[in-house]
């Protein structure tokens, strides 16, 4: 028979509400989706900490934080990794933006979305924009071994609000 | 709907702001969105010099900043006094030297580089520690940014993101492809 659980199912579609979730951000601290309500978020689900440096997606969109800034947007990024594993990575990437660890019960949220791949037991390349009232406005699934770039996310930011467009 | 996407394409159209060598009139730009201090366009650097001097004068080359300051630390200086330089005329020679000693790019190697290339070094050094050119090179960030840099380099052919591997072979083929058949090394 085939293996029917690993066909994926896709990641969730625009106009969907965001699932709300509540994950674990640094060892004993949480985050949850709504404590974003009233700004867009941007959730970047990724399939592993300490991918290469300089082609990193994650290197990237830390470069980026001020342009997001700029429509007011939330980066979070979600893996699979335990929260000691994101706090080493976040420290020596210098990150300025939350890592999620979709740890327990492994990938739930990731499936949640659609954005987890079932046989390799990580989270999708995946990218959701929402808007400030918490629904899916882009989203966008890469190749695993794909940096999707930034430019998708801040067309999607502008095209929510272009009179917020700081100059 | 989960939309697809194509490579990135040059928002930014290579014009009067850019550091440009080769002809304005040849069939083929080569645009790099690159990082004084990454050690990937450090191994970029010879290769782009080598594929000038292969293709000559049917390649304009064009480089653009794209500083990833948290992670290279003395990125977004060096971008900023390759400016500097190109603000008295001598820009690419400050850009071989930054990629030549990518090992020294402290404040004071980056003055200096400014007095080897006999540049002003007390308007060049004015100029570095007013940030003076962290405009320009932010601009040039977030051109690459919209453009669809994920990295550094990043080459644009022809306002086109190039996505295949950049030795010199590969890209000089690359690059041949684009002008006239019958033309080739």
């Amino acid at each position: 028979m085939t293996d029917t659980h690993r066909v994926a199912t896709g990641a969730l579609p625009v106009g969907t509400p965001a699932p709300d979730f509540t994950l674990g951000s640094a060892p004993g601290q949480t985050i949850s989706l709504h404590d974003y309500r009233g700004r867009p978020v941007i959730l970047a689900f990724y399939p592993a900490d300490w991918s290469p440096v300089c082609g990193d997606q994650l290197t990237l969109y830390n470069e980026v934080l001020e342009e997001f800034a700029r429509y007011g947007a939330q980066l979070l990024g979600v893996s699979v990794d335990g929260v000691w594993c994101h706090a080493e990575f976040a420290q020596r990437r210098n990150l300025h933006f939350p890592l999620l660890s979709d740890f327990e019960p492994k990938g739930e949220v990731s499936r949640r979305y659609g954005a987890y791949r079932e046989g390799e037991g990580v989270s999708e390349r995946a990218l959701f924009v929402l808007d400030s009232d918490g629904i899916i406005r882009w989203s966008y699934v890469s190749p695993l071994s794909v940096n999707p770039g930034a430019d998708g996310i801040l067309q999607a930011l502008e095209a929510l609000a272009p009179q917020s467009t700081a100059t | 709907m989960t939309e697809r996407r194509a490579g990135g394409h040059l928002t930014l159209p290579v014009g009067e702001r850019d550091h440009v060598r080769g002809p304005s009139n040849a069939p083929v730009t080569l645009v790099e969105y690159g990082d004084y201090e990454c050690p990937h366009c450090g191994r970029a650097y010879p290769i782009v010099k080598a594929v000038q001097g292969r293709v000559g004068n049917e390649l304009r080359f064009v480089f653009r900043n794209f500083p990833l300051r948290e992670s290279h630390p003395h990125a977004q200086r060096a971008a900023e006094s390759a400016e500097a330089a190109g603000a008295q005329g001598r820009f690419w020679e400050m850009h071989d030297r930054l990629f030549e000693r990518q090992f020294a790019l402290d404040d004071e190697y980056l003055i200096e580089y400014a007095g080897d290339l006999g540049l002003d070094v007390e308007r060049f050094r004015a100029e570095l520690v007013g940030r003076v050119y962290e405009p320009r090179v932010r601009e040039d960030f977030r051109s690459g940014v919209r453009s669809g840099v994920n990295g550094t380099p990043t080459f644009f052919i022809n306002g086109v993101r190039y996505d295949g591997a950049w030795d010199e072979e590969t890209l000089v083929a690359a690059i041949y492809a684009l002008i006239t058949p019958g033309k080739r090394a």
